[in-house]
């Protein structure tokens, strides 16, 4: 009920603003130049995407004998049918799925928890959680790995959870590395953005005898949604695309992420570039589709920090 | 503070805007919460179809992960299954990725059985108590191997541990078109060879594939390990591989010498290009030879295969003349406990017969097979050659790699070894760096 | 800052912390839930960072191969030693990790802060220039990799074809091969994913910098750069600090990009950098561990030490 005050509010805010567009009825030199600038910027940044696009369309003999700066005689999706095929795509989506969703979900959630204590109860505390999670996220991943794994080996889960009886080769294993190292930087976020929380909702809430978890789940939360779209983008993006922790903490192939299956693509003695191509864009179409279904939240969630002018 | 008041639109009143986004993102929050169960499901699923068989199954940890090699070793599979030897689970991981973390493997929970490597790089985990010993199926198939072959399969400690599937020979490759065109004659010794790549030259054809761009680095050991057998010999080479003999020994820095002679010949630009584009050139008539392995087949498709030989190492020394093959073998391991011990052994026992190697060739025809008595008669010309260059060599050596410590040679060797290539007078800085770096690895 | 506190303490006695008075409130299962929201993260990053962390100081001081715990000896200071004195890429790797970092600071850095001034601006098609931008992020390590692999490639790859500088006898640049090239070209690649990244950071600062402000700035006569230096980008502090710490951090680790273009092994004369040994000697099949470890260790104290001041200093300025 308390959040529904401050959403008529914000109308208002918005519509204040509005004025400043009159200024596009003139459309100056300056303005040209930006567009002009900025596209061929966003050229230049595409270009090398767009010819590995190329590249993954046309088939090997054809470039290997005539090079790739050549006009195509084929454009075939051969190799992206094939790629799927030999590596198993579908199987491996739904691995990396399996470790990114939970991994992205706990992360948010812990984060939001730590988050709401700091931002809330403690502010001292602040300082000391802030500064170890980011000193955290220091630490090369590659020196930590020997003692990770050798602790994976001697810590047990249920059989329910991992057939291995252990944090090793259990997809658990995987998302709790990812939420022990991408906790800093979500509570970093999300600690900012719910400073621009007014104290007052959750004070009410306070006075009205609310226990905490309350407040948490059912004022906290809600309001963090933009943070929350945000970092999912952001977190989902850099969780799917590690192949590090997987490579060494797996010892099932089948089981690993789709990071690493496209490897399944390169032969020991002989390799088709356009195959892997093909194949390595492919893994990148679950985080472009996110990316433009939250993209709008993305950049007014990313909260790094209010100006305290 | 009254400038706390002054912020501008909240970010958490911006997102109540985004009202009509919270569908969307009620969805993914819905698909999310499916999924977060998933590992629970997948768990469950995995028991009955993954690594960790059940009773009788065989777990077989294999590096073959490209269609070639999947089929060839499911060949194998099928038939042990066929033989009633019983069922096998591999569990398949890329090489690269096989390679790096075997430590890990090893100590983690490895499969049953695993493809690996003969030579120095086999016997040090047999060392570390990684492996199984395989003595009691051993007297049933030690029959079928050369004696050379056999003396591969045995640790530091005398025991077998290892049964060979395959072994393939490195050679300097060629196009019999491209000798032909120009009148080439096949190179007897070191100086032929030179003296052939200085016609390639006068040709317009690069004289040799060169290709250690992108971590292929390794490729050089072809060069080096030729070199160093033709002028010193077997015995010297092991020795120096093994860390027994020192770097700058005068006769290591007289192979350097005569690798000198060679590499103006190289192809351009080698030190960016991967290697696989470096066989690409020869297959595409823009390089004359290339010192690699016969696995540079996979690059010939068709007519071109048949157009592609290959000539030994010249000789450097006429004392050591050819006696030296280097042939690498691959091949199977049992881990140090295996689950279902009895029908690992069952396995590598199989693995060591005729019928496996038949098996395996029907799937990949750019290897050879070790077992001695297998059917040889669907080989191809190169195979057959390849096969008699094997039979007349005294010794086999593996790979630079394979007969040393591999990080060593990865991490000290190879980058040595390849800006030497860079700049050839540098034989003695570059003998005294790797000298000076080998007691981090060899220290024991 | 604790304007909104004040008030609400005003019914109680004053003079009271504020924070006492409402921890007090909290029962016993509010403390247990907000005990569980923090212990459990925390718990989690301890044993998972900061254990492994402290482990891998421990193992710098010795020669374990990574296999079996039994074999773990004291080793003293002699991974150091060797390090600094007997590895030859130790140093270039030294080197090529400042570069890089400077690379980042001059170039990248601050072109992605402008591009994301520049698309603050009410514009039109702001959202397209983001997002083409932006795909150097988005897309997977793979992709970046061999995008610039054939990008570089000596024979046929993009760069030479159009320079025609893939003449074998004539001009011919080998990008990724020549050492006194091929930092250069990897930095290129470097700082197109890094422009990316700075630019969506603080286009996410900028969007909570007060407009009216920039909007007195101009009505007293700034103009555009007088604006940005001397309002926008010192209200943008917090920003700027992620922004520091996120460039040290990709200059002091790099990485992946060496990795995936140098073919996932192994490290190359001029393309040396520290990340890469430590995962050459932890990674690989003979397990320098102590070795490896100590390598991670001085990478730690160099980021720590540019980096740990400048965060105190920040985080303190924020707690006033």
């Amino acid at each position: 009920m308390t959040a529904q005050a401050p959403a008529k509010r914000v109308r208002t805010a918005v519509a204040a603003p509005r004025p400043v567009h009159k200024a596009r009825r003139k459309v100056k030199p300056a303005r040209v130049l930006l567009h002009v600038f900025l596209s061929v910027t966003a050229l230049v940044w595409l270009i090398p995407l767009l010819w590995a696009v190329y590249t993954s369309l046309r088939p090997y003999d054809e470039t290997a004998s005539r090079g790739f700066l050549t006009f195509p005689k084929a454009i075939t999706g051969e190799n992206y049918s094939n790629a799927w095929q030999q590596a198993e795509f579908p199987h491996y989506f739904w691995n990396s799925l399996l470790i990114t969703v939970p991994a992205v979900l706990l992360t948010l959630f812990f984060a939001a928890g730590i988050a709401f204590f700091v931002t809330r109860f403690s502010f001292r505390f602040n300082l000391a959680l802030l500064m170890l999670f980011t000193a955290g996220n220091l630490l090369p991943p590659q020196a930590l790995i020997t003692p990770l794994f050798q602790l994976y080996l001697k810590l047990p889960l249920p059989s329910w959870m991992s057939d291995s009886g252990l944090f090793y080769n259990s997809a658990w294993g995987v998302i709790a590395i990812h939420v022990a190292f991408q906790c800093g930087f979500c509570t970093f976020v999300l600690s900012n953005y719910m400073r621009t929380i007014p104290h007052e909702i959750t004070e009410a809430a306070l006075v009205d005898g609310a226990p905490v978890w309350r407040q948490f789940f059912q004022i906290i939360l809600p309001l963090c949604r933009p943070a929350f779209a945000a970092l999912a983008t952001l977190e989902s993006i850099w969780i799917y695309n590690d192949f590090f922790w997987a490579l060494v903490l797996f010892q099932t192939g089948s089981k690993r992420p789709i990071t690493s299956a496209i490897a399944n693509l390169s032969g020991e003695f002989f390799t088709n570039p356009n195959l892997v191509a093909a194949g390595a864009l492919m893994t990148a179409i679950p985080t472009l589709i996110l990316y433009f279904l939250l993209q709008k939240q993305f950049v007014a969630g990313l909260t790094l920090g209010s100006s305290k002018g | 503070m009254s400038h706390f008041q002054r912020r501008s639109p909240e970010p958490w009143r911006v997102g109540m805007l985004a009202a009509d986004r919270r569908t969307v993102l009620k969805g993914l929050l819905g698909v999310a919460g499916l999924a977060a169960a998933g590992p629970l499901l997948a768990a469950c699923g995995d028991s009955s179809t993954g690594a960790a068989a059940g009773p009788g199954a065989i777990s077989l940890g294999s590096s073959g992960s490209e269609p070639t090699a999947k089929a060839a070793y499911q060949a194998l599979i099928d038939a042990f299954g066929k033989s009633g030897g019983g069922t096998v689970k591999p569990n398949i991981v890329d090489n690269n990725t096989f390679q790096k973390t075997i430590n890990s493997y090893l100590q983690g929970t490895p499969d049953d059985v695993f493809t690996w490597y003969a030579g120095y790089r086999m016997q040090a985990f047999a060392k570390k108590g990684l492996l199984h010993p395989i003595d009691s199926i051993w007297p049933a198939i030690e029959g079928n191997f050369s004696p050379a072959t056999k003396s591969l399969c045995l640790g530091e400690d005398g025991k077998p541990y290892f049964v060979p599937i395959y072994n393939y020979p490195t050679a300097v490759f060629y196009r019999k078109s491209v000798f032909a065109q120009h009148g080439y004659q096949i190179p007897a010794t070191y100086d032929d060879l030179i003296a052939l790549a200085g016609r390639m030259k006068n040709d317009n054809l690069s004289p040799f594939s060169h290709g250690i761009g992108s971590g292929d680095g390794w490729t050089l050991l072809n060069t080096f390990d030729y070199l160093n057998l033709r002028t010193n010999g077997y015995q010297f080479h092991i020795d120096l591989m093994s860390g027994k003999t020192s770097w700058t020994d005068p006769k290591v820095k007289a192979v350097l010498e005569q690798w000198g002679r060679v590499i103006p010949f190289y192809q351009q630009g080698g030190a960016g290009r991967k290697w696989q584009d470096a066989q690409q050139a020869l297959v595409d008539k823009k390089t004359g030879m290339a010192v690699t392995g016969m696995f540079v087949a996979t690059s010939f498709k068709g007519a071109d295969l048949d157009d592609l030989d290959f000539f030994p190492f010249p000789v450097v020394d006429p004392a050591h003349g050819l006696d030296t093959v280097e042939a690498p073998t691959d091949g199977f391991l049992l881990s140090k406990s295996p689950k279902n011990l009895d029908g690992a052994l069952k396995l590598m026992q199989f693995i060591g017969t005729a019928p496996a190697a038949e098996a395996y060739q029907s799937g990949d025809k750019s290897n050879l097979a070790v077992v001695t008595n297998s059917d040889t008669t669907k080989y191809n010309a190169l195979q057959t050659k390849a096969a008699a260059l094997i039979a007349s060599s005294k010794n086999m050596s593996q790979f630079g790699d394979r007969d040393s410590d591999p990080g060593f040679m990865s991490d000290v060797v190879i980058p040595a070894l390849s800006s030497f290539v860079n700049d050839p007078s540098q034989v003695q800085p570059t003998l005294q760096s790797i000298e000076s770096q080998k007691s981090r690895y060899f220290s024991a | 800052m604790s304007s909104t506190k004040t008030t609400t303490s005003t019914k109680k006695a004053a003079g009271r912390p504020v924070r006492r008075r409402k921890m007090r409130r909290l029962t016993g299962r509010d403390k247990l839930v907000l005990g569980l929201l923090v212990g459990i993260p925390l718990v989690i990053h301890l044993a998972l960072v900061w254990f492994p962390a402290i482990a891998s100081v421990f193992l710098s001081f010795t020669d374990w191969d990574g296999i079996g715990l039994d074999t773990i000896h004291g080793a003293g200071l002699s991974q150091y030693v060797q390090a600094f004195t007997n590895d030859p890429s130790f140093w270039p790797a030294v080197t090529n990790n400042v570069l890089w970092l400077l690379f980042l600071i001059a170039i990248p850095t601050p072109f992605g802060i402008f591009l994301a001034y520049q698309l603050d601006k009410k514009i039109r098609f702001s959202r397209f220039y983001q997002t083409a931008i932006f795909l150097p992020m988005v897309i997977s390590l793979a992709v970046v990799g061999f995008i610039w692999q054939i990008f570089y490639q000596p024979d046929y790859g993009l760069l030479n074809s159009l320079l025609g500088t893939n003449n074998p006898g004539g001009t011919y640049l080998d990008w990724l091969g020549d050492p006194s090239l091929n930092l250069s070209a990897v930095l290129v690649a470097a700082g197109w994913r890094h422009t990316a990244y700075i630019m969506i950071l603080y286009l996410a600062g900028l969007k909570s910098f007060d407009p009216t402000l920039r909007e007195a700035a101009a009505i007293d006569g700034a103009n555009e750069r007088q604006t940005f230096f001397r309002i926008t980008f010192p209200s943008l502090r917090p920003v700027n600090v992620i922004i520091l710490v996120v460039t040290v951090l990709e200059g002091l680790r790099a990485f992946d990009l060496v990795y995936v273009m140098g073919g996932n092994t192994g490290s190359k004369q001029g393309l040396e950098l520290l990340s890469i040994l430590i995962t050459n000697n932890i990674v690989g099949e003979s397990g320098k561990v102590g070795y490896g470890s100590a390598l991670a260790v001085i990478l730690l104290i160099v980021s720590l030490v540019v980096i740990i001041p400048y965060l105190v200093q920040n985080f303190r300025k924020e707690q006033r």
